[in-house]
Order: structure tokens, then C-alpha cells, then sequence
């Protein structure tokens, strides 16, 4: 047996005798994912088992250094341990923008001391982080943010405001992007700060959607203080760590796409599709869609692990992701007809489909529009001139 | 198994590449047959060519005298086969012919001219307009020790100069293949060039008599047989789809940025940045698609059978795009037959119709998912 051989063969066993049977069950909303943090919210003790012994090998970030909390697995053992949960329907045992977004930049921009307490602490679920980035006057053209940090010697001082920050109300840290130097062109004044939410002065406010939730928050920073070492590579140059984070979170959206584990909807839907051969052939081109992007998501992931993606195929990724996803909720909303409609009972589950289906369209503005993405690959890929 | 090519692949890639930019280029190869109106509508130097790179025996076991290589490795001369629109019998002749005769006794009989490039093969399986297998009508009734077809076959790409034709048709047993010489008595072909200049062909099957040694497989055992040829040759055409999609969307981003209108290069227009950007998202996509397909069929999995559809349907449609917004962004330019776009056009229908159009293969999908 070759090293990968019996690797898969120790994970097989070892998510087999430690994966509890709760965590097999496909999550029926997103309020069964498990978000760690200060204060975590357990659904089930399984739900709390299963983040203990997966963070204990290290396996909520496989591929971390074991240093930081990961589990230190190579590309390929990586992929193998996904597959291998993927096989037994495993749940994601954290989820978590520390994980998705954070790490990666501050596993390329952060200071020793940092990755060391951070990453650790992400790794094992104690801290949730929300991400503060977008602003009421900053929105596609982020790099034009006024939130105001200034050095006053012994600390920063943080006032601005943030919006579209998802989960803020219930994170414990954020990290932040800031204006250090207003003189600087947009791009070079621009730094990226880490700070607890419960420092004096942070407040926020919860935005109701049209899907009658409240995923993000307004988040309002007035006269905060935060310790000196907690500013993320170097000043002024926070644009940089920005981006790269972007990089990571497009990858992280791009993944909605790809729907459950067949790919296929029209299995779901066949009894109805019996009599709608229109609705049929959309939904057959859709599959025919889904699973190409599927491979498309592997391919991707492979590249990327193996250095050879180019740096804005996220920027493609997420654009085709979060269309494709769009288009899936289109298509329940229309295969479900009136039955998908009706918003509070307990047979919709809560209206379950119909919100789902609006909060997808944020999908292709949260994280950079569509045409954002696009314009993106236009000027870095495709190299047309004056994008 | 990563999906990125490994660097024996990538290799074998590069070399493809320089050979078909040079020697199965536009100019040397599609426009000389199509301006000379070649009877074949390809040169068999070119085919004598392939064979000395190797390229012919890629799906040929090594025992048989083959590379012994996979569908990934065919895919990779047919998407350069599909930028450089070279014609040649390659996908028919060494892709779904060689698929359908490989473990089977007829292959010592046709995979030395095949690995030599002395041989051309045919696939004779449509009989109306659109491509259904499912539906073949064709009899061979048994005659002496043999048999005798009797039946109408057309869109036999290579048809016209096929040294040996594989035919679909049904038995008392059920669908069974036979491979029909040239020149076989009561054989009737019309070559008729089609809108990509290549030549199809027209077969009428009166009563043609072939031996027993003539049944590929065993008498009956047609379908099992086809599907696996017909995997291989999907498979093919979406590679090559591939190719021709994304030949014409670079030849269309280099357009983009030499145009000027209102003072301004074209390609700085959003409105064209935004529909080039779309349609590079596409063509990654099919791409993938297609290299997944490739690598399941490699890897006999029963994946395979599905994901070959999604290929061929997603290249398909995704070529469609490129060739459409390839004359569009042209203008005027991109309708005159002395600019190379129009090709890529004509060249994309007509590989989207063989084997299935991306319909075809969006209802077929839906079928194994059971709706």
C-alpha cells in the first residue's frame, strides 16, 4: 500500500469511529452549522464532540502547519480527508470566516507572535471574527473607506463606520480595514487592524433583509482603542492583505454553487418535471451546468494547491459560483410553484425555499459584485486595456 | 488523480501545439483542401504525419502497437486539432473507431493502417437529421455465413474515403456492429461537403453482403460496444470544442485590443470587457468539464457515463458562445471569408451536431438522473 493508500485508510476508519451519526445528517438550514467562539451556541453534544475531536487532530484547517492548530496534511491527503468526509456525508465541523478568510492572510502577512495566538485560537473555534470591510459610502469601490485610525503613541484610535458585516452581532473580533494616512493616494493609505468587539465603543446594529433575516450588521466604531501589535503586516500597506483576503473569501462564495452532494437538481424535482418539459430542459441544462462547475471547483482547488492557478481566478470563480447559484434558487422557486411561496408555515419550514432563494441574491454583491469579478478578469486575465 | 495535466501530458501538449500551429495550420491544411475542392476534404500527408508523432496509436494498447495512452492524452491533440481547425479522420478513425474495435479480434485486421496512417475509418450510425443512436432502424439479416445490410445511413464523417466504415444496425439478436469495406458491392456513397468544408457522407446499403469476421464483438452486442466508442468520440468532440472556442475567443481578445473606434481601442469598452470575461468563465469551465470526463473514462468509472454528457453538452454550448461572439465583436470583418472566425463558426456547428448536440446531451443526462 502506498503512504496515501494507507492514509485514506486511517481516515476512513478513524471519521468512522469518531463521527458522530448526528453529524451525518445533512444540515437543514444554516442555523445547524456550528460557529465556535467565546460564547459557542451547540445545537447537540455531537455537534460539540465532533468540533472537539476534529480541532484536536487538527483537522478543522487540515492543512495548517501544526504549529498554528492545523493538522500539518500535505495537498493530497488534504483532498483525501475531504473525500473521505464527503463519503459519510460528514458535516463541517466549524464554520467559520477565521478559517475561510483570516488565516490565509494572516498565515502570509501576520508576525510570528500573531500567527501563533490567532491561528490557534481559530483553529480550535474559541474566537469567531467578522469582517470589517465594506462602509456606507465604500462599497465596490472599497479602497475609497474613511473609517479614521490614528496613532496616539501607546494605541490606535479607531472611529468609522462598517456595514454589510456579516454576523457582527454575534462575533467576538473583527478585523477591520482602516484609513491610516488621508493624504496618501486611496490605495496607500490603508491599513488592517484586528480588535476585540468588545472594546469600548464598538456597537452594532442588525440590518432586517428582504429575506426577513438579519445576517449583517451595521457596526459602528467611535473612539475604540486598540492595542499597537494588533495591526496586520505593514502600515499603509493593509490594501495588499486586503486583497489576498478577498482572494480567499471569493473562493469561499464561489462554493455555493455547487448545491448538495449528487449536483443534480432534477432528481429532487422528477414527479413534477413529468408534466413540464420546459421546466425539465431548464433544469437539465442547469445540471449539465452544475456538474460541469463542479469539475471546474476540483480543478480549481488542484491548481491552487499546486501553485498554478493565476492569482485573479477567484475573481471568475466566484462570479460563476454565485450566477450559478442564483439560477438553482430561480429554479426550486419554480419547480416548487405555490407550495415554495408561503413564508411562515411550519410546512414551508418557515418559508425556508423563498427566503433562500432572496438572500442568494447577495450572493453576487456581497464580497464584489459580478461586474466587479468581471471587470477584474477582463484587466488581470484577459489583459483588455483601460479596465 | 489531480485535475491539471501531469507533465508527461503537459509534454505531449506542448508538443501537439507546434506541430499543429505549423504543420495543421489554417492556411496549410483547411484552406488549401477547401480551395483545391479535395474530394476528401483532408491530406493524407498530414494523416502520415500524425501517425509518425505517434499520435494514431494514443488509444492503442502498446501490446497492439499503440502508446497505450488514455483519453486525456487524445484530447490533448484534438483541442489543438479543434484551434487550428486541422482536418483530419483523427477523432473518427483513431478515437471512436479505434474505442469500439479495442479487446475485439477485428482490431488485427485495421489497427496497423490506423497506427501507420495508411487507414481511414467511418462511423455510419445516423439515419435522419439529428443524432439517435437509441432509435437505429437499420436491418442485417442473416445471409450464407454472413450477413446482408439493407438501409440508409448519413453525417458518416470520412465517409467518403473511408478504407472501412463501422455500421450500426439491428439483428434478431438486437444491434450489432459490422465493419463494411470500401468498395463493397451494393454500397452506394455520396460525399457531400458540408458547411465546414469538411466531407461527409450520404451511404445507401442495398443489400450488402459482409462475412461473419466482418461482426465487431458478438452478434447482439452492439449497444455495449457503441456506448463505449461513442463515450470515446463525445468525449473527443468536446475537447475539440474546446479547442475551437477557445482559438476564437483569443483570436476575439486580440481584436479587442487592436480596434479602434471613437478614439478609443474597443477592448475598453465595458460592455465587450464584460461578455469576453463571461465567455473566458465559460470556456474554463468547459474545459474542466471535459478533462474530468476524460480522466473517469480513463479510470473506468462508472461516473464516467454522465460527466461524458455534461462534456459534450457544456463544450458544446460554450463553443457556440465563443463563435458567435467572435463574428459579433468582429463586425464586418468577422463575415468575410478571408478572416479565419467564420471558420471556427461553421467548424463549431458542425462538431456540435456530431454525437449528440448539447440538447441531446442535457436530456440524456437528465434520463441517467432519472427526470
Amino acid at each position: 500500500m502506498t503512504d496515501l493508500e494507507s492514509f485514506r485508510s486511517e481516515t476512513r476508519a478513524w471519521l468512522e469511529a469518531n463521527c458522530p451519526p448526528e453529524m451525518r445528517e445533512p444540515m437543514r438550514d444554516e442555523s445547524d452549522a456550528c460557529w465556535g467562539g467565546r460564547n459557542p451556541v451547540f445545537k447537540n453534544e455531537a455537534q460539540k464532540n465532533w468540533l472537539e475531536v476534529m480541532a484536536e487532530r487538527g483537522w478543522t484547517v487540515p492543512d495548517w502547519p501544526r504549529d498554528y492548530g492545523g493538522g500539518g496534511l500535505s495537498p493530497a491527503e488534504t483532498k483525501i480527508l475531504r473525500q473521505e468526509m464527503a463519503r459519510i456525508n460528514a458535516r463541517n465541523p466549524l464554520m467559520s470566516f477565521g478559517i475561510s478568510m483570516l488565516g490565509p492572510a494572516l498565515l502570509k502577512y501576520g508576525n510570528e507572535e500573531q500567527k501563533k495566538l490567532y491561528l490557534n485560537q481559530i483553529a480550535r473555534g474559541e474566537i469567531r471574527w467578522c469582517q470589517g470591510y465594506s462602509e456606507p459610502g465604500a462599497g465596490s469601490d472599497l479602497a475609497s473607506l474613511q473609517t479614521k485610525c490614528e496613532d496616539k503613541g501607546d494605541h490606535w484610535l479607531v472611529n468609522g463606520q462598517k456595514v454589510w458585516t456579516s454576523y457582527a452581532d454575534k462575533a467576538d473580533w473583527i478585523f477591520c480595514l482602516v484609513r491610516t494616512d488621508f493624504q496618501a493616494p486611496k490605495h496607500q493609505g490603508i491599513s488592517f487592524l484586528l480588535f476585540d468587539m468588545a472594546s469600548p465603543g464598538v456597537s452594532t446594529k442588525p440590518i432586517l433583509l428582504i429575506s426577513g433575516y438579519s445576517p449583517f450588521c451595521e457596526t459602528f466604531m467611535d473612539d475604540v482603542q486598540v492595542p499597537k501589535d494588533q495591526l496586520v503586516g505593514e502600515l499603509n500597506k493593509g490594501w495588499d492583505v486586503a486583497k489576498y483576503l478577498l482572494g480567499h473569501e471569493r473562493e469561499m462564495i464561489s462554493g455555493m454553487g455547487l448545491g448538495g452532494q449528487s449536483g443534480s437538481l432534477g432528481e429532487a424535482f422528477g414527479d413534477i418535471l413529468a408534466d413540464d418539459p420546459l421546466l425539465r430542459a431548464d433544469i437539465a441544462r442547469f445540471d449539465v451546468d452544475t456538474m460541469a462547475f463542479r469539475a471546474m471547483s476540483e480543478k480549481f482547488i488542484d491548481e491552487l494547491k499546486a501553485g498554478q492557478t493565476h492569482p485573479a481566478q477567484p475573481s471568475m470563480m466566484k462570479y460563476a459560483g454565485t450566477e450559478l447559484n442564483k439560477a438553482r434558487h430561480e429554479l426550486v422557486m419554480a419547480a416548487g410553484g405555490s407550495n415554495a411561496l408561503e413564508w411562515e408555515s411550519v410546512r414551508s419550514n418557515k418559508g425556508k425555499n423563498a427566503r433562500e432563494w432572496l438572500r442568494t441574491k447577495a450572493n453576487s454583491i456581497e464580497g464584489g459584485t459580478s461586474e466587479v469579478q468581471l471587470g477584474i478578469v477582463a484587466k488581470r486575465i484577459l489583459e483588455l486595456p483601460g479596465a | 488523480m489531480p485535475l491539471y495535466l501531469t507533465d508527461d501530458q503537459a509534454m505531449l501538449r506542448d508538443t501537439a501545439k507546434s506541430f499543429m500551429a505549423e504543420e495543421g495550420a489554417i492556411a496549410k491544411q483547411l484552406r488549401h483542401w477547401r480551395d483545391k475542392n479535395c474530394k476528401d476534404g483532408f491530406g493524407h500527408g498530414l494523416w502520415k504525419q500524425f501517425a509518425e508523432l505517434g499520435f494514431n496509436g494514443i488509444l492503442i494498447d502498446e501490446a497492439d502497437g499503440g502508446l497505450g495512452l488514455g483519453h486525456v492524452e487524445a484530447g490533448i491533440v484534438l483541442e489543438e486539432i479543434g484551434r487550428n481547425l486541422t482536418p483530419s479522420p483523427f477523432l473518427v478513425s483513431a478515437v471512436a473507431f479505434v474505442e469500439a474495435l479495442k479487446g475485439t479480434a477485428a482490431r488485427e485486421r485495421w489497427f496497423p493502417g490506423i497506427i501507420a496512417g495508411d487507414t481511414v475509418a467511418a462511423l455510419a450510425l445516423d439515419e435522419g437529421p439529428k443524432h439517435r443512436p437509441e432509435g437505429i432502424e437499420m436491418r442485417a439479416e442473416r445471409s450464407g455465413n454472413g450477413f446482408s445490410l439493407t438501409g440508409r445511413k448519413q453525417f458518416v464523417v470520412q465517409g467518403a474515403s473511408a478504407d472501412v466504415t463501422l455500421v450500426a444496425a439491428q439483428t434478431d439478436e438486437g444491434l450489432t456492429l459490422f465493419a463494411v469495406e470500401k468498395g463493397a458491392n451494393g454500397l452506394e456513397v455520396e460525399g457531400v461537403r458540408l458547411a465546414d468544408s469538411s466531407i461527409g457522407a450520404r451511404l445507401t446499403f442495398d443489400n450488402v453482403t459482409v462475412d461473419a469476421d466482418a461482426v465487431i464483438g458478438e452478434v447482439g452486442g452492439g449497444a455495449e460496444i457503441l456506448d463505449r466508442a461513442l463515450n470515446a468520440g463525445r468525449t473527443g468532440a468536446a475537447a475539440e470544442l474546446v479547442g475551437v472556442g477557445s482559438a476564437s475567443m483569443d483570436m476575439t481578445v486580440d481584436y479587442l485590443k487592436q480596434r479602434k473606434q471613437f478614439g478609443k481601442l474597443i477592448g475598453e469598452f465595458q460592455a465587450l470587457q464584460f461578455r469576453a470575461a463571461h465567455l473566458y468563465s465559460e470556456l474554463e469551465i468547459a474545459r474542466a468539464a471535459t478533462l474530468k470526463a476524460q480522466q473517469l473514462l480513463d479510470e473506468g468509472s462508472a461516473e464516467a457515463d454522465a460527466m461524458v454528457s455534461v462534456a459534450k453538452a457544456k463544450a458544446g454550448r460554450t463553443s457556440q458562445l465563443a463563435v458567435q461572439e467572435g463574428v459579433q465583436m468582429h463586425g464586418g470583418i468577422g463575415m468575410t471569408d478571408e478572416y479565419d472566425i467564420g471558420l471556427y463558426m461553421k467548424r463549431d456547428r458542425v462538431l456540435n451536431e456530431l454525437f449528440g448536440d448539447s440538447a441531446y446531451h442535457a436530456d440524456r443526462l437528465a434520463r441517467m438522473k432519472g427526470y
